[in-house]
Order: structure tokens, then sequence, then C-alpha cells
């Protein structure tokens, strides 16, 4: 099956001095139907990507196809793609109705399909009641929704979201996450969304790429992503991560045996590429090790800290080497916490729950 | 702020004195203008009570009558061609990819800013004799034309500075949402820009207005406007109706900039 969106290579230099690399060779195929997050740190180059995809930019060098047909010769206006634009950019002459009606007027739809499609739209942001206001009447969060209906409205094979939940309180935020995942999924447009919540990527996405300094580190689906971090700025991005320092003893088909300081072994999922005697990193999620008092595990040290935040417990470990660990445990009331700061503590966790990281 | 740091201009010795010294020399003169256009007398410098008469006549003078209907003429003409073109001008500068001689294109809107009027005075004299000896034509179009082309930079500053401040990415969401170019103009960056191109019209029929310097090499025998109507009387005998006239000017002028100043501050 064709890709709904096949980039290869981009790259995009926004000239100045010095010239800035906003996308470094980035090669994404997103498929039909998905639910596709662009995720990295501020000034990653998503927006860059979203805009050349979009028409505003164009790249360096590189190839974009929609469907298989080259996207770089069509104008904005001739790309059967829609914006939700990070600043909106409602049309501040217009009302919100006519926000929503704009791209179905341009496309020369007829007055009673046009009205319909609008009333469609209003009930689905839920601003039925808002139609005749002007843009600037209404809070940051209505327009947020105006920007989506007004995107939605005509139907767009693919449509670009950049950042649109970014200014809503954390309430609506998760309600709307639930009502894009749902208009996604009933109206089978393709979404490219943007953010730089590793939250909200996880939770939403069908497929994440992680983007970092203009280029992508990792495409795979949030599981994958969160459970097999492929290096150590996607690790470190996405959730929090304990770094060990280990030596590869032996691999067998994508499994490695891992010597850790300590001198004790455990085996973990490594990149094809792992060879053995390799000194590498180990990612070890901080929820999947467990921590006792005692001297006799995988890894010991000296408890540090004991945080208390809830649903959680968060232990700082120094581990003998000098590393720091962070073991979280999750608080029941039935179950008192013993350890105390200061007192030794060994630190496990089960084979195959850390990741070998690629160097 | 904390006395006695950083640089204040009204703390410095004399400031006072010498800003209120320049509003004298600024405004003194034309209050004077304005008090004594209601001169009950004949002469411009003594005053013998308050009266209408001056403004009366002048609008019974047909002199005046004709060289008024023929400066609006001018200037309306001249308003509309010079903002027409200042659109289009200030399009081709901001909305267009950089291109190769851009602040050429720039400098030569803005000429008439840095040539001396008198230049181009004489030379619009020869050219359009040149015009005239070639088609026989006097009418009224060479003063359109020479004061559409001296006011454009002056309507397309205002313009320009709106087209600047307008956020780009309306008309990026426009061209996202399938308008053709002419349809992101049409219904998305013209109806913004409408205070910019009015402010810019009537920048340009003010300046129009009272443009003495090109008026006079340019127009033919009998195409007085208002401001060479006025000088020719200045030569002949000074009566208070030439008050009157610039009083009647000046209020319309007001009128124009309290207009423009609203209209480049109106947000949308
Ligand atoms: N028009 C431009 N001219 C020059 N540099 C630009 C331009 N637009 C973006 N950049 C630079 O390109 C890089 C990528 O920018 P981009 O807007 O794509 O980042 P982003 O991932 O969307 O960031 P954010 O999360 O902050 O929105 C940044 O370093 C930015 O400064
Ligand atoms: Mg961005």
């Amino acid at each position: 099956m064709t890709p709904a969106i096949s980039a290869r290579d981009l790259r995009k230099v926004y000239p100045g001095d010095p010239p800035v690399v906003a996308l470094d060779g980035v090669s994404i195929d997103i498929r039909d139907n998905e639910f596709f997050t662009l995720l990295g740190p501020s000034g990653c180059g998503k927006t860059t990507l979203l805009r050349m995809i979009a028409g505003f930019e164009h790249p360096t060098a590189g190839t974009l196809s929609m469907h298989g047909e080259n996207l770089l010769d069509s104008p904005p206006h001739k790309r059967p793609v829609n914006t939700v634009f990070q600043s909106y950019a409602l049309f501040p002459h217009l009302t919100v109705s006519q926000n929503i009606s704009f791209g179905l007027e341009m496309l020369g739809k007829p007055a009673d399909e046009i009205k319909a499609t609008v009333d469609e739209m209003l009930a689905l942001v839920k601003m039925e009641a808002m139609a005749d206001r002007q843009t600037s009447q209404i809070s940051g969060g209505q327009q947020q929704r105006v920007a989506l209906a007004r995107a939605l409205a005509p139907r767009p094979r693919v449509l670009l979201l950049d950042e649109p939940l970014s200014a809503l309180d954390f309430k609506l935020r998760k309600e709307m996450q639930l009502e894009l995942k749902r208009l996604q999924t009933e109206t089978g447009i393709t979404f490219i969304f943007v953010t730089h919540d590793q939250e909200e990527a996880l939770t939403m996405s069908d497929r994440i790429a992680v983007m970092n300094a203009g280029s992508v580190r990792q495409i795979g689906q949030p599981r994958d992503i969160y459970d097999h971090p492929a290096e150590r700025f996607v690790a470190d991005f996405i959730g929090d991560t304990n770094f060990l320092a280990g030596e590869i003893i032996s691999t067998e088909n994508g499994h490695a045996e891992v010597r850790l300081t300590s001198g004790k072994t455990v085996p973990a999922p490594a990149p094809e590429e792992t060879q053995s005697g390799r000194k590498i990193t180990l990612a070890v999620r901080p929820e999947h090790a467990g921590i006792s008092a005692g001297n006799d595990g995988l890894l010991s040290g000296d408890l540090r800290e004991v945080v208390y935040f809830g649903t959680d417990t968060h232990f700082h470990v120094a581990l003998d080497d000098g590393t720091a660990f962070v073991v979280r445990r999750q608080n029941r009331p039935d179950v008192a916490s013993d350890l105390q700061a200061g007192t030794r503590v060994s630190v496990d966790f089960p084979p195959l729950t850390g990741q070998v990281l690629r160097d | 702020m904390a006395e006695g740091t950083g640089f204040s201009i009204h703390r410095q010795p004399g400031f006072t004195a010498i800003a209120m010294l320049c509003f004298v020399l600024l405004y003194l003169p034309i209050i004077l203008l304005v008090i004594y256009s209601f001169n009950a007398g004949n002469s411009i410098a003594i005053w013998e009570g308050f009266s209408w008469r001056w403004y009366q006549s002048a609008w019974e003078n047909e002199q005046v009558q004709e060289a008024t209907v023929r400066s609006l003429i001018i200037a309306l003409w001249a308003s509309v061609i010079s903002t027409s073109v200042a659109v289009l001008a200030a399009l081709a500068t901001t909305r267009t990819r950089k291109f190769k001689g851009q602040s050429a294109v720039f400098a030569m809107i803005n000429q008439p800013l840095m040539v001396p009027e008198i230049v181009t005075a004489v030379a619009l004299l020869i050219f359009f004799a040149m015009i005239k000896v070639a088609t026989g034509y006097t009418g009224l179009m060479y003063l359109i034309i020479a004061h559409a082309a001296f006011c454009i930079p002056f309507a397309y500053l205002p313009i320009r500075a709106r087209l600047q401040g307008m956020d780009l990415s309306l008309e990026q969401a426009a061209a996202d949402l399938y308008a053709t170019p002419f349809q992101v103009f049409r219904r998305i960056t013209l109806p913004q820009l409408w205070p910019g191109i009015l402010a810019g019209a009537m920048l340009a029929f003010v300046i129009s207005l009272d443009d003495v310097v090109i008026t006079e090499f340019v127009k033919s025998a009998g195409q007085d406007t208002l401001p060479t109507y006025m000088l020719g009387q200045l030569r002949r005998v000074v009566t208070p109706e030439v008050n009157a006239i610039s009083t009647a000017l000046l209020a319309i002028s007001v009128a124009m900039v309290i207009a423009f100043t609203v209209l480049s501050k109106m947000k949308n």
C-alpha cells in the first residue's frame, strides 16, 4: 500500500549567518488513516516539517509525496491537506461560522451543503452557541476548537495539527485528546500531530516519530518506543530512565547478556548490530526496578532520599559505582514503606526489562 | 524611576524654553492667520472686529470657486491613482520573495521624497511640453498625472506599514483552505488592509491639495488650483480673503489628518 505521506531525505536549511539546519535528512512514511505524532523538544524541526507538507516551506533537498504523487510542485491551495496552526490563525474579520465555511466556499461547494457541514462541525466542537461570534470574542480554548473545525470541514485526506492542545487547561486538554482520537477514528482522516508533550503522544498516537535537532531518532508504536528506546536521547525524552554502564558478554537473536559494574549479569533486548565485548549503556525504567534492604541484588548502593508522590514513592539510590538510580514504587495503603534514607539497599530488575541503547 | 538615574531630556537646562519657542514659532503665525480671517476690516494686520465677511466674499468669488473645484478634482483623481499604484507597490515589496533589485524598487517608489521638488517640476514641465506639442491636448490630465506621481510615496508608506504589521499566517491559512492567491487577497488581505488604504488615500489627497511648486510649473493658462490662485492674489492686493481660504484649507487638512490618525491606529 502506498503511504499517505512519504518523505525521503528531506533537508531544510534556513539561510542566515550561520545558516540554520532545521531538517537534516528526514525520511518518514505515514500510513493512510494513521494517527501519527511528531514528538520532540522545542526547535527540533516539527513545525518546519509540517509546513513543508502543507506547502509553505520548500525543502533544500529531498522528496515528498502524497499517495505516491509528488507534492513539491503543487502550491499550498492545491494540496488536499489542511492545517490547524500553532497560532490558530483564525480570520479576525470573520465570524466563527464564516471561518469554518471558508474552505468549503473556496472549494465551490453548494450553499446548502456548506451550511450542513458547518452545522455539523459546530456541533462536533461544541461551539453551536457561538456560531455568530467574532473570533476575537471567544476564549483561547474555543479559538482552538474553531481552528480544528475549520481545518476538518473540507474533509482533507491529511490533517496537520501543530500543537493544537497546548493552550488548553489540563481538564479540557484531556477531553480534547479523547475527542481528537475519536474524530480521527471516525473520519478515517490521516492525522499528523505535533507535540512536545510525551504523555500526549503516548496516549493518542498509532505511531510516534521522536525527533531531535532536525532528524528522526526513532519511529514506532508508543509501547515500542517506551519499552525499547533505541538511544539515550529517546529514552531520556520519553519517560524517566536510569542509565547503567555495562558490557556485552554474548548476543543471540536480538537479546544480549549484559554484565553490569557490580559483576552480575542480566539479559536485555539489544539492537541487532550489538557485538560482544562492547561497552554499552543499559536503560532501565524506574518503575521496572525493585528495591529492598540488603546487599545481594543485581546492584547495590546507599539509599539517599525517599520522596513521597501520592500515587508512588521515588527512592533515590547512589549505586556503588557512583551512578544515581531511581526506583519508583506504587503506593498501597496496606503496605508500609520500611526503607529509610541512609540504609544499604539492593536494586533489582527482572530479566529483559532493561534495554541496550544504540550509541 | 529613581531620581538622578539615566538621561532625561526634559531635565536639561533650557529644554522647556526651547520647546516653548518652537511651539510659538510653529503655531503663532497660524493662529494669527486664523484670527485675522475673521477681521471685519480690509487689513491682515489691524484688527477691526469680528465678521464672516471674508468667508462670504471668498465663497462668492467665481475664481475661488473654480480653483476649488479644480483642486478637488485633481486631488481626488491623484489620490485614487496614487493609492492604487501604492497598493500594488506595497504588495510587491512585502508579499513576494525577496528579489534582486527590491531595494532599488523601494528607492524608486520613494523618489519624490528625495528628489528636490523643483527638479521634478522642471522635468515635468519639459516632458509635458513635448507631449502637448505632439498631441495638442492641454487638459487637466497633466496636473492629475503629475500629482498622482508625487503622491505615491505618501500613499505607499501607511499601506506598506499595515501590510508589514499583518499576520502572514492568516494568508497562509487561507491558502491552506484552498484559496487561490487572488482569493487570498480579496477575502483576507484586502479587508484588513482597508484602514491603511484609506489613510494612504487621505494623505495623498491632502498632499495634492496644497501643492504649489509642481502645479505652478505644469498648469496651463487658466488652470489655477486653490494654492496657486492664492499665490497669485498675494502678489497683488492682500485682503483677509486669503486668510479665510487658508483657514478653510487648514480645516480640511486637520480633519483629514485626524481621520488618518484614527484609521492608522484602528485595529482590524
Ligand atoms: N523562517 C525561519 N528562518 C530561520 N530559522 C528558522 C525559521 N523557522 C524556523 N527556524 C529555525 O529552525 C529550527 C526548527 O524550527 P521549528 O519551528 O520547526 O521547531 P519546532 O520543532 O516546531 O519547535 P517548537 O516546539 O518550539 O514549535 C529552529 O532552530 C528555528 O529557530
Ligand atoms: Mg513548532
